[in-house]
């Protein structure tokens, strides 16, 4: 594994309304890295996420997604993106498909899907198991389904790096082991992974490191929590032991 | 089919053509984003056009189209930038849009809110013969844009946040989505006025949706809807003197109401397939379990 980052945070601020929401954030994700963003409701994980993704926009900080300071960064179709959501659905029925295929649009040119697009969408939805359900609406779709088609919509582009909001979120538990070995699979094809975790649940022996936030800080950069329950909750304070990461002592408050 | 020996009534039926595609081909984005009553606000908007046309003897399709864009295009700023509040300055927006355009047909030399009528609910049959080549050119601008971009469209109108992590020029494509609205809204407001424009944007696709599974079946059955209910309208009007553009309303609503009704056994029988084709030992229906007792022992 080489060491090429392909998220890098450096002392992020960012603020939602005049409230410090990330006070100074450091965080790498190398190729092939799968990384795990834990921490309370409010700690910071999901404005992190989306500040990567420019949806937050950062009052003091950089970030660089494959070396590319964001701002420059033009290559989307590397990126898979898995927002925080419950539903896939919006206004106006769509079907799984219709839904997927505006993953691809990051690699059609003008919009136009070609063959090989077509074949990508239907590829995205075997990988998580809904290729059956290719021509229904999603209105007919439970949680757990809806975030199936969410995930194979960011697969769709075929990613280099995934960035995932709470992707277990609201998910049963049939769903859960569906995205479990599609994550299973991409990591294996080399693809990095950067995911916002409530707990870290049956995702656990895929994480290579966790990164615990509190209030906009982080608390925790290393070897995840093996044990499930008590010790993958943040707030649980004791020192991990992991390398010197001297740039982050001072951010250990 | 007398009624098409009229020039008036040739230009009237075009008008109500164009309209009924356009309106639920930009409306269908709007309904998907939930800014379903967008089209209303800009009809507001669009009457200061209408009364400076008046005041600068302009005409006031193309100034109607001129501060409609103008106030689409200040609707998506303040959706952007003015996060808190922002209903209440789209408030403000509205009203003062309608206040301007009394306003200004009243400052116009022999103006009166008589001259507004005709544009707040429409006047099909003074459709003039430069109003039809306005409508041809707006209309085939919403074509192009509502079926050209229709990926890029129905992908930021599902979801804004993942549609910029895919590279779309978010902003420039909610700014056109904004614009083509507005263009839309001063093209039916000859047919049904500004009033009640925003009712052929949305009516259609909520009766579509009664039916259809995907997004462009949606699309395609709302512009039929739309196309079918405009002509009726028009049709109608000729035949029994009512307004062409109220018609046309109560005929999408109409439309509606039967579409809906229709869908109820429609979508038992969907259901009924879908749970034929479910795996035997998962049936549709709860079952619950035989007592336990056919050998006696576990009698309760």
């Amino acid at each position: 594994m080489t060491s090429e980052p392909v998220i890098s945070l450096r002392g992020v601020h960012a603020e939602l309304g005049s409230r410090p929401v990330l006070r100074g954030i450091d965080l790498t994700v190398t190729r092939g890295e799968v990384v795990a963003l834990l921490g309370a409701n409010g700690s910071g994980k999901s404005t992190a996420i989306r500040s990567i993704i420019g949806q937050v926009p950062l009052s003091a900080g950089e970030i660089e997604l494959f070396g590319t300071p964001r701002r420059q960064f033009r290559n989307w179709a590397r990126v898979g993106y898995v927002p925080q959501r419950t539903t896939a659905a919006g206004g106006v029925p769509a079907t799984v498909t219709e839904i997927v295929s505006s993953g691809r649009l990051s690699r059609a040119r003008f919009g136009v899907l070609r063959k090989a697009d077509h074949a990508a969408v239907h590829r995205a939805l075997e990988l998580v198991g809904m290729a059956d359900r290719a021509k229904d609406s999603v209105n007919a779709l439970s949680g757990g389904q809806h975030q199936r088609v969410l995930i194979a919509r960011a697969l769709a582009a075929e990613p280099e790096l995934l960035i995932m909001d709470e992707p277990m979120a609201g998910v049963d538990l049939a769903s859960q082991e569906v995205l479990a070995r599609t994550l299973r699979e991409q990591v294996a094809q080399g693809v990095s992974v950067l995911l916002v975790l409530h707990e870290l649940g049956p995702l656990e022996p895929l994480i290579d490191r966790a990164v615990v936030l509190r209030d906009g800080c982080v608390l925790h950069d290393g070897p995840p929590p093996r044990a499930v329950g008590q010790h993958a909750l943040p707030g649980h304070d004791h020192v991990h032991p992991h390398e010197p990461t001297p740039a982050r002592t001072g951010l250990l408050s | 089919m007398d009624f098409l020996d009229y020039a008036f009534m040739q230009r009237a039926l075009l008008a109500a053509v164009l309209v009924g595609v356009t309106a639920p081909a930009i409306g269908i984005y709007l309904v998907q984003r939930r800014q379903a009553l967008m089209g209303d606000g800009i009809g507001h908007v669009a009457m200061t056009g209408v009364g400076l046309g008046f005041l600068l003897s302009a005409s006031p399709v193309w100034m109607a189209t001129l501060t409609s864009v103008l106030g689409a295009v200040l609707m998506e700023l303040i959706r952007w930038y003015g996060r808190t509040r922002g209903d209440i300055a789209l408030a403000m927006l509205f009203y003062g849009g309608m206040a301007g355009g009394v306003m200004f047909i009243n400052l116009a030399p022999g103006g009166s809110n008589a001259n507004l009528t005709s544009y707040l609910f429409g006047s099909l049959s003074t459709v003039s013969p430069s109003d039809v080549t306005a409508i041809c050119l707006l209309a085939a601008f919403v074509v192009l844009v509502t079926l050209g971009l229709r990926r890029q469209l129905f992908a930021v109108s599902q979801d804004e946040e993942f549609a910029r992590v895919t590279g779309l020029p978010v902003r420039a494509l909610n700014l056109l989505t904004a614009v083509t609205a507005a263009v839309t809204v001063t093209v039916a407001m000859r047919v049904v006025g500004l009033l009640l424009v925003s009712a052929l944007m949305v009516v259609p696709v909520a009766a579509a949706q009664q039916l259809s599974r995907s997004f462009a079946a949606t699309f395609a059955i709302a512009v039929a809807i739309g196309v079918s209910v405009t002509i009726g309208g028009t049709v109608t009007s000729y035949y029994q003197d009512v307004p062409p553009g109220a018609t046309i309303v109560l005929l999408t609503i109409a439309a509606f109401v039967l579409l809906t009704a229709l869908a109820a056994p429609l979508s038992r029988r969907r259901a009924r397939a879908a749970a034929a084709t479910l795996p035997a030992e998962d049936p549709a229906e709860c079952v619950v379990p035989a007592a336990r007792e056919p050998d006696g022992k576990v009698g309760v």
